[in-house]
């Protein structure tokens, strides 16, 4: 287990640098700078300009700033942010718990209906509803992000009424941050009425970000199930007269989430590029709306700290997937 | 996983019941504004963009002279009144005597507000061995972009009541400057004590102001709060509370608009104006901008140093189609390069006439034929230009029926500003908001000859150019407005821009909001708003 871990770690490391140098590059490359985004039509002197520059250390050669930049990040210093002036740290740390609850809530609600209509699939296997659910599940993962949050918007909160156009909370609210996840914070203050208006900002945006990881779950698990569903013991079960329900849930289910466990880890990376967009919709204050500001914005420093940010939580969770299959299918510590 | 599923549901159908009767606070007064984005921060002088000002200085702040709200008329803020010299060189500042600072956990203020904080508030910009000078990143651009530390000589206090500004030249448009954002005013007070305690960046993270409302908090990227302040000195705001729904989607913020979420919304979708108008909860307003869009010919540049070629060009494009396709109705026809809700503007100018024949005629007298040249298109909207990408295939079909054969080029917006500041450009589209509503604002940054920054034109006519340095040297509103007039004549008739169009701006407005006013210089002022 010990060595398994630490090969894992060994091959996080390149990858590690070569996130840090993507981040590094990419802001960049990109034409522009943060002095010009600011400026607008005030075309500055070239003189101002240099001094501006130079008072946020970029008009030091690439190399140096690549390297005070590496030796910062392993100090734990991720840069300060040239809008705000602030560390970069502190504001990923604070909107990241939005965007962790909106993830967790997207993922449920994808759990919650992709497992059982691919198991569903996977059993009445090339009847229309099998085929009912798979192009449905097709169009949800095609889905243009951008159109169907405003669609449901214009549905659900204009026509309907039914649901809050934007935002986390209603701000009759001012709920004091304690963990930074809204859904508890609302339960440990004394607001009355802050958790159901939380919950309530909840459900489109989840529906919106959970669509597309619903739609390769449903997927996953009706192949896995096909799988395990031709496998020698399924057949024997059945041969033994066993009911569906232990059939499918206790024999074929249990073996098929292995494969689907790690398709859900593999999300993950999905949910947080969704957040980008499903947080610009809903006005939603998480790490994807902050991230695509600061690029708009050429702020790079909370575009290359943020970046590096982000691949480090992916990385984790990766990390512990594999682990976590580690233990579920032993075989793996010992093939690597 | 049913009881699962179920308790989900009944969460959420609890969540709907609940939401529904949240407590409504009927007695409190609070305006919601869908902000379009977040402020860098809460010191106007530091963070130099729209949404930082509406989130600082126009709420928390107040300056020396500011402007009426609906016009660019410079009025009485924190100065009471001013006198000039005669020889222009230096202004005296008598301060209102009784304005409170705001409070909060960090700081109670022990006194009114006086002369030691508008020193405050102009060196730390000004003298870079300033202790504050460097806290907070240090970046006063806008500062620079006015020319501050080249205009000023020396700031003295006379008395606690009493500020003299000295100028290394006349320059009548300086006390408009003052009224501008970045000039707000700041506690010295409040950043001594801050100082002591080896905190200076408080002061710009946790704002305190003299203006109509104090800043309660901030979540990032979700929502501004502010409530009414008691002791503002212009009187208490008429709402209780104010909050900032940050909405950066424009569609989004619209639909909350509708759906009673936010009392207003600033810079609509064009796309969305004719719902807008229609909806009889809401009230659209607009107004002219304080703005001008234009295509700049680069008079340094053969052909373009001839004046009949850019008379021509300009006679060539058929201005109504471009106000028809590109604004929609959203623009009126630019002639001169202010607008005309500006003071000076001249309506005695004559536009040129669309009239190709003519154009064609007077190109073939200057000797030009079969020209071969490019425009620059902007990347991006702008208040002045909301598709300069399709204004500019409209002038080059205008331009091939003379038989000028133009090229569209565009860059990503900060290098296509700075390969047109280095004169790379034929011609070039792009624009200009008003910072302070005086005509010198847009005539000597835009056509200067020492605006070699943002000179699109790089023309200099010393027969212009002087008529605006008069203009600078007096501060008697009759002459200057004679000097400005006679400017706009010589510039129509030398023709270095073909003006196009000034944008007219939109607010979608709730019914039940009164007292707000669009302003020209697109700020959005709330301390005299009320909820009926």
């Amino acid at each position: 287990m010990f060595s398994f871990l630490v090969n894992r770690l060994a091959i996080l490391a390149p990858v590690f640098f070569g996130v840090t140098l993507l981040s590094f590059g990419f802001i960049r490359i990109l034409p522009g700078d943060p002095i010009l985004a600011l400026s607008g039509e005030r075309s500055i002197s070239p003189e101002q300009h240099a001094a501006l520059l130079s008072k946020l250390g970029l008009d030091k050669p690439l190399w140096e700033q690549y390297f005070n930049y590496i030796s910062n990040i392993l100090q734990g210093d991720f840069g300060t942010s040239v809008l705000t002036n602030r560390p970069v740290l502190d504001e990923f740390l604070e909107l990241f718990p939005a965007t962790v609850e909106l993830a967790t809530c997207a993922m449920i609600f994808a759990i919650l209906i992709g497992l059982p209509a691919g198991i569903f699939a996977a059993v009445k296997r090339r009847t229309f509803y099998d085929q009912g659910i798979m192009g449905i599940s097709l169009v949800g993962y095609s889905m243009p992000i951008f159109w169907w949050g405003l669609l449901l918007i214009i549905l659900f909160s204009n026509i309907l009424g039914w649901t809050p156009v934007s935002g986390r909370v209603s701000f009759l609210f001012d709920v004091e941050p304690v963990t930074g996840f809204l859904l508890i914070d609302s339960l440990l203050g004394d607001e009355e009425g802050a958790f159901a208006s939380a919950l309530h900002h909840l459900i489109l945006p989840s529906i919106v970000l959970g669509t597309i990881p619903l739609a390769i779950i449903a997927r996953q698990t009706r192949s896995a199930m096909l799988e395990v569903l031709s496998e020698d013991y399924v057949r024997t079960a059945r041969a033994k007269g066993l009911s569906p329900i232990r059939v499918y849930g206790l024999h074929a289910l249990r073996n098929a989430m292995i494969t689907v466990i790690t398709v859900i880890g593999l999300q993950v990376g999905v949910l947080l590029a969704g957040a980008i967009l499903t947080e610009t919709i809903f006005s939603w204050p998480g790490i994807g709306k902050w991230i695509i500001f600061s690029v708009f914005s050429r702020d790079y420093f909370a575009v290359q700290g943020g970046l590096v940010l982000i691949a480090i939580c992916i990385m984790s969770v990766n990390l512990i997937v594999d682990l976590m299959y580690g233990l579920i299918n032993p075989r793996i510590l010992h093939t690597r | 996983m049913k009881t699962k599923l179920l308790g989900v549901a009944a969460g959420i159908a609890a969540a709907a019941v609940i939401a529904v009767s949240a407590p409504s606070e009927a007695a409190v007064k609070t305006f919601v504004f869908c902000s379009e984005g977040s402020p860098g921060g809460f010191n106007p002088s530091l963070h130099s963009a729209g949404t930082d000002f509406d989130a600082s200085a126009q709420t928390i702040n107040n300056r020396l002279a500011e402007f009426e709200p609906g016009t660019t008329k410079v009025v009485p803020g924190l100065a009471e009144s001013w006198t000039a010299s005669d020889d222009g060189l230096s202004y005296t500042f008598h301060l209102r005597k009784g304005v409170k600072w705001h409070s909060n956990d960090q700081f109670t203020p022990t006194r009114d507000f006086n002369a030691d904080d508008v020193l405050f508030s102009f060196n730390r910009q000004w003298k870079e061995d300033h202790p504050y000078n460097p806290v907070s990143g240090g970046k006063y651009l806008y500062f620079g972009w006015m020319d501050m530390g080249t205009a000023l000589s020396s700031i003295e206090k006379i008395d606690d009541y009493t500020v003299k500004m000295t100028l290394n030249a006349p320059d009548a448009p300086f006390v408009s400057n003052l009224a501008m954002d970045f000039a707000s005013i700041l506690s010295a007070e409040y950043a001594d004590k801050m100082a002591a305690a080896g905190t200076m960046e408080t002061v710009d993270d946790a704002p305190i102001g003299t203006g109509p409302f104090e800043f309660v908090s901030y979540k990032k990227d979700a929502v501004i709060r502010y409530k009414a302040f008691d002791q503002y000195w212009e009187g208490r705001p008429k709402i209780d509370k104010l909050v900032f729904a940050i909405t950066v989607d424009k569609s989004v913020a619209w639909q909350k608009v509708q759906a009673g979420e936010c009392h207003m919304m600033p810079y609509p979708n064009p796309a969305d104006l004719e719902a807008m108008s229609k909806n009889p909860d809401i009230n659209l307003l607009s107004q002219e901008g304080l703005n001008v869009g234009y295509l700049g010919f680069n008079a340094e540049r053969a052909p373009f140093d001839d004046v009949r070629v850019r008379q021509a060009l300009s006679m060539a494009i058929n201005k109504q189609a471009i106000l028809d396709v590109v604004f929609k109705g959203a623009g009126s026809a630019a002639k001169n390069p202010i607008p005309p809700t500006m003071w000076s503007y001249n309506d005695d100018v004559v536009d040129y006439p669309y009239d190709p024949a003519a154009a064609k005629a007077l190109l073939a007298e200057a000797g030009v034929n079969g020209l071969k040249t490019n425009i620059w298109a902007m990347p991006v909207a702008r208040p002045y230009n909301p598709n300069a990408r399709r204004m500019a295939e409209l002038i080059q079909a205008d331009w091939a029926k003379i038989g000028v054969d133009a090229e569209i080029v565009s860059y990503e917006w900060g290098e296509y500003r700075e390969r047109i500041r280095a004169g790379e450009h034929d011609t070039a589209l792009l624009g200009w908001t008003g910072d302070n509503g005086d005509p010198d604002n847009f005539m000597f940054v835009l056509l200067g000859c020492e605006a070699a920054k943002s000179n699109v034109a790089r023309w200099c006519n010393t027969r212009f150019d002087g008529l605006l340095r008069a203009a600078k040297k007096t501060s008697d509103p009759a002459e200057r407005t004679a000097l400005y007039e006679q400017a706009q004549l010589v510039f129509k008739r030398e023709a270095p821009w073909f003006t196009v169009a000034h944008s007219v701006q939109f607010r979608p407005v709730r019914k039940e909001v009164v007292g707000f006013k669009i302003h020209p210089l697109g700020s959005h002022i709330f301390k005299y708003v009320d909820l009926k």
